[in-house]
């Protein structure tokens, strides 16, 4: 497409800007349909491990129950309350969709199928995840709510402190492939399931799935929104499409930690028989799958004990990870 | 402008230290159980001050039973304790009976037992699942309300209603035992011992669980004796008192049954002493429908019950010691009716058992000492 905007006899900059826009829009739709299915299925996976059948009316399935919901949001009063940073509170949902969207410039759906293949890509991630806790810290301290308040300094001391083993995790990946490059990343991990990289690096990988639960702030990791604490969180004031927005950049923040995790250690997109962007899917579901099954399953873990696993259990293990990784790449020579 | 919550939150707690913030926790929040405000100061996450603000869900019931007659009262007290409604309304017709002297034949005596520990096993149900829920475990209360919503339909089919039942009657009970009561009852007792061990391995083992309510909210057994605590929250802190044992009435004494108490007098050992009743509770229930006696569910009363002098009685309801006094005066309607309220008492705990903690631990040890604000407000 790049070549054929080229051939028309465009400029090369013009070309490269509206191939930008085009690739972001495709992001924020699939990002969109993506939050569609994923509340629909966070709604199913929990109606039957509660041994209920969840939405079930609207359309076969209950299939269109969250479009429903989607239009109520969206068309719902816009409020914002009077003593509230206005400013900062309406930019506060954008930061964080922004976030959520820019993560996606880097994960390879696909041999090729990759917005902008970054041979920095592992400390861009590592990067653009830092934004979210300002996002959080926006909403909670412009919000003028003490719940918002103390669900937003919950937010950043989690987040910050669970970057670190996240991002610990991610240099052993970089060290596994030798290349800081996503799609080199992929590419170490081709030739079968005995190459993927969840084996040598296991400890790796339940920290990342640990952490990264932790950084999507799904259950039981949920406390800066958790509900039965602190009312909502840092979007107690939130209402309508600003409130959407923040609950679909949640679902963005659990489905590229899916896909993160499906591209770092269960081999991306590679797999047999299938085209290489359903085999993506369906790791990524699967990911995301489990971590529901938790979620739904276990109690809130307590702020301090949220601290104490962070700093004294992830991070040395994360630490073990690297010196373990660093033995093993000279091994392997 | 200092904003109102400030103002109040000064009033009853104090000024703040400059890192300290008020809190307002309800009466809209999703973990009071119901309107119970909760004013809070707070270092960080640290509760340094508590105090509980009621009054949300006064309805003068002490009041209106000053203004009817005692069987039209008895409505009156279901709306009291709503998650456990025969036990206010057991209390309320023992009282009523001593006054006037009423004998209750022994089958009435038997069914007030059994619908009496089955109601208990219902609100424990509800404890169990809204505790769950306070600390985030959303998959265990709709567990607990499958069972509970199978016993409502026991409830339903012999009082017609399944929450405000205003079934006891001062004498006996409004009706008999439906035909197959005791097959239903049996097979959801059963089923519920199944469903127990299940709870226990879903929830009680759990380490996230066992972190979050071990050492948090310790009451000794001394403090608990002199704030005049009473239930699972007394036993809990190892004081095996249960009214059924030390004050007995109805047929209890005929019964086998044991008392659990706590160890530590913290929310685990609250958590355990309940979930050891409902245990002691199907027991109760099945030596009842074994022994349970042909005859009357309704004594001789008089058509006109004038009360004259007064009387005091206690159960044992989930929820602890509720104890209703009656003053007559040659009327048909009581002089002064007094209903002690277990909730009311514990409530004043919130204070020294959730100061130290973090907001967290607050609302496990709310949940831990099982508040319905019908109960406290009455």
């Amino acid at each position: 497409m790049y070549e054929w905007l080229l051939g028309t006899g465009m400029s090369q900059s013009l070309a490269n800007i509206i191939m930008g826009v085009l690739k972001s829009l495709i992001i924020i739709v699939f990002l969109a349909v993506s939050a569609l299915i994923l509340v629909l299925m966070e709604r199913k996976v929990a109606g039957r491990i509660q041994n209920r059948p969840g939405p079930n009316r609207l359309g076969p399935g209950g299939m269109f129950q969250t479009f429903a919901d989607a239009i109520k949001l969206v068309s719902k009063e816009d409020v914002v309350p009077s003593g509230a940073d206005k400013a900062v509170y309406i930019l506060a949902p954008l930061v964080i969709f922004a976030a959520s969207v820019a993560l996606w410039v880097v994960i390879p759906f696909g041999p090729n199928l990759v917005v902008q293949d970054l041979n920095i890509g592992l400390i861009y991630l590592a990067a653009v995840t830092g934004i979210n806790v300002l996002a959080f810290l926006m909403a909670g301290w412009s919000s003028n709510n003490k719940w918002s308040l103390i669900g937003s300094m919950r937010s950043a001391a989690q987040l910050v402190s669970y970057e670190i083993p996240l991002v610990l995790t991610l240099v052993a990946v970089g060290m596994m492939a030798g290349s800081l490059r996503l799609g080199d990343v992929v590419a170490a991990q081709q030739g079968g399931i005995q190459n993927w990289f969840v084996f040598p690096q296991i400890i790796g990988f339940i920290v990342f799935v640990v952490a990264g639960m932790a950084e999507a702030n799904r259950k039981p990791f949920d406390l800066p929104e958790g509900e039965s604490e602190l009312v909502a969180g840092y979007n107690t004031e939130y209402s309508g499409f600003r409130w959407a927005v923040f609950f679909l950049a949640e679902y963005a923040n659990l489905i590229v930690f899916s896909a993160l995790a499906t591209t770092f250690f269960l081999g991306g997109p590679s797999g047999p028989f299938l085209p290489p962007i359903v085999w993506f899917f369906i790791k990524t579901y699967a990911v995301i799958f489990v971590t529901m099954w938790i979620g739904w399953t276990l109690p809130r873990i307590r702020i301090d004990h949220l601290m104490n696993l962070g700093w004294y259990v992830l991070i040395p293990l994360a630490l073990i990870n690297l010196g373990w990784t660093g033995l093993y790449v000279l091994w392997r020579g | 402008m200092a904003k109102t919550s400030d103002v109040l939150g000064e009033q009853q707690l104090g000024v703040p230290a400059e890192q300290e913030l008020f809190i307002n926790m309800g009466p809209q929040h999703p973990s009071t159980h119901g309107v119970l405000r909760v004013l809070l100061k707070v270092d960080g996450e640290v509760v340094t001050d508590a105090k509980a603000d009621i009054g949300y869900l006064h309805r003068c019931f002490e009041k209106i039973a000053e203004r009817r007659t005692v069987t039209q009262v008895i409505p009156y007290t279901d709306r009291t304790d709503y998650l456990a409604a025969i036990t206010s309304e057991w209390a309320f017709v023992m009282a009523a009976e001593r006054l006037m002297d009423v004998e209750v034949p022994e089958r009435a005596e038997y069914i007030r037992v059994i619908v009496g520990e089955l109601q208990r096993i219902a609100s424990h149900l509800i404890w169990f699942g809204t505790f769950a829920l306070d600390l985030g475990a959303t998959t265990v209360f709709l567990y607990a309300f499958r069972e509970r919503e199978k016993l409502l339909d026991i409830f339903q089919k012999l009082t017609g209603a399944r929450m405000l039942y205003n079934y006891l009657r001062i004498g006996g009970a409004r009706n008999d035992l439906y035909d197959g009561f005791a097959d239903d009852v049996r097979r959801f007792l059963d089923d519920l011992e199944d469903r127990l061990h299940e709870y226990h391995t879903l929830f009680t083992g759990n380490r996230i669980f066992e972190s979050r309510v071990k050492g948090i909210g310790v009451l000794s057994a001394e403090d608990a004796i002199k704030y005049g605590a009473s239930g699972p929250v007394i036993r809990g802190s190892g004081v095996p008192y249960d009214v059924r044992k030390a004050h007995p009435y109805s047929v209890y004494h005929r019964f086998d049954f044991g008392i659990p108490i706590g160890k530590d007098g913290d929310v685990y050992s609250r958590y355990l002493v309940r979930m050891q009743e409902f245990y002691e509770s199907i027991g109760i229930v099945r030596q009842a429908l074994d022994q349970i006696p042909a005859g009357d569910f309704i004594g001789k009363v008089p058509r006109r019950m004038r009360l004259e002098g007064d009387a005091y009685a206690r159960v044992e309801s989930p929820r602890g010691e509720v104890g209703v006094y009656i003053v007559g005066r040659g009327e048909e309607n009581a002089w002064r009716v007094h209903y002690r309220s277990p909730c009311f008492t514990h409530l004043q705990l919130l204070g020294p058992l959730g100061v130290g903690g973090l907001v967290a631990d607050m609302v496990a040890v709310i949940g831990s000492i099982d508040i319905v604000m019908g109960e406290v407000d009455r």
